[in-house]
């Protein structure tokens, strides 16, 4: 059984999904190796709202960003971002991967970091001028770390390199912005913050879609939630979906029985590929 | 023979040259992508390609020697890639397999093209730089620019110019995208700036400076220039387009020294000159060593000095406070001390430099005294254990009697906790700050 050809036709046609939103997911499914990772994904983000992506470990939460950024194959499904494709709109997504994705003795400085947000809108081939220079700096100082932008990032400690990640978000001005757990190991000052960079962004109409895996803070950092789990289990403002009983098909038993499903799927196909 | 001859030298020492900052800039890259072993399986997965490209044109013209080569330059890259995925294996071991197949399979075609052929494997390996000699050549230096002509420069040292030129080219057009690429390629290709392609050009390009380089200097310094001058600028800079200036400098430096020592070094013994290349790469790895000892921040000899002094310095500060103690343990309001126990006797070697830094006087033994600056240093060391101690039992949950050891390692170093007390959990005063 070859997976399905990817539906590469627009949601214009698609009622259920809507044109101004910023993020349109449609029928999403990514698999690694052939086990799926994430099945049959629907979703519509509104816009300027901070929205939290909830979810047990390897339900698929990275992999929805890394989908939507076309870091991952779809197996199927269409992304559209206002009712446009990705390749058009590139410049005005931002993405901040996890703090350890990255090698932090890596020779360049915090502003180097900064400026990397704003390569996009620089082009190719062009030399980084004054005015990208001092947009980065403000970014740094923005988020606490005016005075360290020549330090190697290796000398800064985690929090302040979380932090540098935040600076380059904010240097890229994109309207939509994918994190992937920028509160993962970071000291109290950092978190709030960030969690104030976030709010700016929010009131400055940018939708902001995080990998969150602290449920404690989810009602008071967040507006909206995604409870994931290899599928949508529930979506919407945290005041209706992060209920206790989302919560429980989220992270309870439906998840093993789901995964077990998934393995048996992926056993069967192997199995028939062998033979 | 101790002096350059431009008959001997002119071109052999050019291609060197051309070929150590080709590879030496393109390095750098592999480097920072942790894919250094990368430039040594295309460098030996090519020969396959050369002898193919030969066997099937029956020429042995640049163009097609390159084609061949680039053809089985990215074809490394793609098995490399195939093995590490259908393989499941790390990387290291995929390029080992790739390289040695491919190299071997080169080895086994020249064999049986031998007879049509003037290539062989060791020509690959350590190249010809005598075929360069330049049998017109003026016989003082001074003549040399006036004497050259377009026709006089060797096909290989042409081939190395422009492998040259694109490499450099190529860094300095693309320095941001590659920098990108090989820090987070996650971001770069969010962004569209395409780090795939970036890589494969990087490494078509190792395949064209292996090429160009071949002939002329052999792929064993191919291989050393991919890692040495690299490995060697990363030692010495924490900023990516330093290390790049660097690289190239110290490229030019092994590729000079190391074709000096080739005749210079044998004739200390009355021996005949070695092989060029072998000493080039021979330079780049003692250049290497050299930086790896004395790099001013990174070097091992600067981190044990550093780590030294930092020992130093503890021994003082725990001499200074064990005085300390021991007043406050004389004194009429003392609190019982058990942890005047704990205390290690100080090492005569940190009381002869407290007494020469003017912290200490008196003999040695119980009339040991402190100066009035050796008690402000021992009383900010007190301080410092003390918050800590505080710290540890009250932030941090620690029982009272669990706290000394870690605060005697935390007293010494950065931080201090911002914890407000004018007792520690003993019921010992804490020294105000000076």
């Amino acid at each position: 059984m070859s997976p399905a050809p990817p539906d590469r036709t627009s949601l214009r046609d698609r009622p259920e999904h809507s044109s101004s939103s910023p993020l349109s997911i449609h029928a999403m499914t990514v698999a690694y190796d052939r086990k799926p990772v994430l099945w049959d994904v629907d979703y519509d983000a509104p816009t300027g709202r901070l929205v939290a992506i909830v979810g047990p470990n390897g339900a698929g939460k990275s992999t929805l960003i890394k989908g939507c950024l076309g870091l991952v194959p779809l197996a199927s499904g269409v992304v559209e971002y206002r009712g446009r494709p990705l390749e058009e709109v590139r410049q005005r997504i931002g993405y901040v991967p996890q703090r350890e994705s990255v090698d932090w003795e890596f020779p360049v400085s915090a502003l180097d970091v900064t400026l990397m947000g704003r390569y996009g809108r620089i082009g190719w081939c062009r030399p980084i001028g004054r005015r990208h220079r001092a947009a980065a700096r403000e970014c740094l100082e923005r988020v606490g770390l005016a005075g360290l932008e020549n330090r190697q990032i290796d000398q800064l400690s985690g929090g302040q390199q979380q932090r540098v990640f935040l600076a380059r978000a904010l240097a890229q001005e994109a309207d939509l912005y994918f994190m992937d757990e920028p509160f993962a190991g970071v000291d109290a000052a950092t978190e709030r913050a960030i969690v104030e960079v976030l709010r700016d962004m929010r009131d400055a109409g940018r939708t902001v879609i995080v990998v969150h895996h602290d449920l404690q803070t989810v009602p008071e950092y967040f507006d909206e939630v995604l409870l994931l789990n290899m599928r949508v289990v529930a979506a919407g403002p945290v005041e209706d979906a992060f209920t206790r009983e989302n919560l429980q098909k989220t992270y309870g038993g439906r998840l093993t029985l789901l995964a077990e499903a998934a393995e048996a799927i992926a056993r069967g196909r192997r199995g028939r590929d062998r033979g | 023979m101790n002096s350059l001859d431009p008959a001997l030298d002119l071109f052999p020492l050019a291609a060197s040259i051309l070929a150590a900052i080709t590879c030496g800039v393109l390095g750098n890259f592999l480097l920072l992508r942790r894919e250094s072993l990368m430039g040594d399986a295309i460098s030996h997965g090519v020969l396959p390609g050369l002898v193919i490209g030969f066997l099937i044109t029956g020429d042995r013209s640049p163009f097609t020697m390159l084609i061949g080569a680039t053809v089985a330059g990215i074809a490394t890259v793609l098995l490399v890639m195939l093995v590490r995925r259908l393989g499941r294996v790390e990387a290291g071991a995929a390029m080992g397999v790739v390289f040695s197949v491919l190299f071997a399979l080169g080895v086994l075609l020249i064999e049986r093209a031998a007879r049509q052929t003037d290539i062989d494997a060791d020509c690959v390996l350590h190249g010809q730089l005598e075929t360069l000699a330049w049998y017109d050549a003026p016989a003082l230096w001074r003549d040399v620019p006036a004497w050259t002509t377009i026709e006089s420069i060797p096909r290989q040292v042409w081939g190395l110019v422009i492998a040259c030129l694109l490499a450099c080219g190529f860094v300095i057009a693309f320095f941001k995208e590659l920098r990108l690429a090989a820090f987070d390629p996650g971001l770069a290709s969010s962004l569209g700036l395409r780090p795939r392609a970036i890589d494969l050009v990087t490494m078509v390009l190792v395949a064209i400076a292996t090429v160009a380089s071949f002939e002329a200097v052999g792929s064993i310094l191919v291989i050393a220039m991919l890692i040495c001058p690299a490995a060697t600028a990363r030692l010495l800079t924490d900023r990516l387009s330093r290390q790049v200036l660097l690289s190239v400098v110290v490229a030019i430096a092994t590729a000079v020294l190391g074709y000096r020592a080739a005749t210079v070094v044998p004739s200390w013994f009355d021996d005949e000159s070695v092989n060029a290349a072998g000493s080039m790469a021979m330079t780049a790895g003692i250049i290497l060593v050299a930086a790896i000892l004395l790099a001013p921040v990174h070097g091992v000899v600067s981190r044990s000095i550093r780590s030294r002094r930092l020992a130093r310095r503890i021994a003082v500060d725990d001499l200074l406070a064990t005085l300390l103690r021991t007043e406050e343990a004389r004194s009429p309001d003392a609190v019982p001390a058990s942890a005047v126990n704990l205390l290690r006797p100080p090492k005569p070697a940190a009381i002869e430099r407290a007494r020469r830094s003017g912290l200490v006087e008196g003999r040695s033994g119980s009339d040991l005294r402190l100066t009035e600056d050796g008690r402000r240093v021992a009383r900010d060391v007190l301080r410092r254990h003390r918050l800590w101690e505080t710290y540890l039992v009250e932030e941090a949950g620690l029982s009272p009697d669990h706290v000394h050891d870690p605060a005697e390692v935390l007293e010494h170093l950065g931080p201090i906790p911002s914890i407000r007390s004018s007792r520690d959990p003993h019921g010992r005063p804490i020294p105000d700050p000076d």
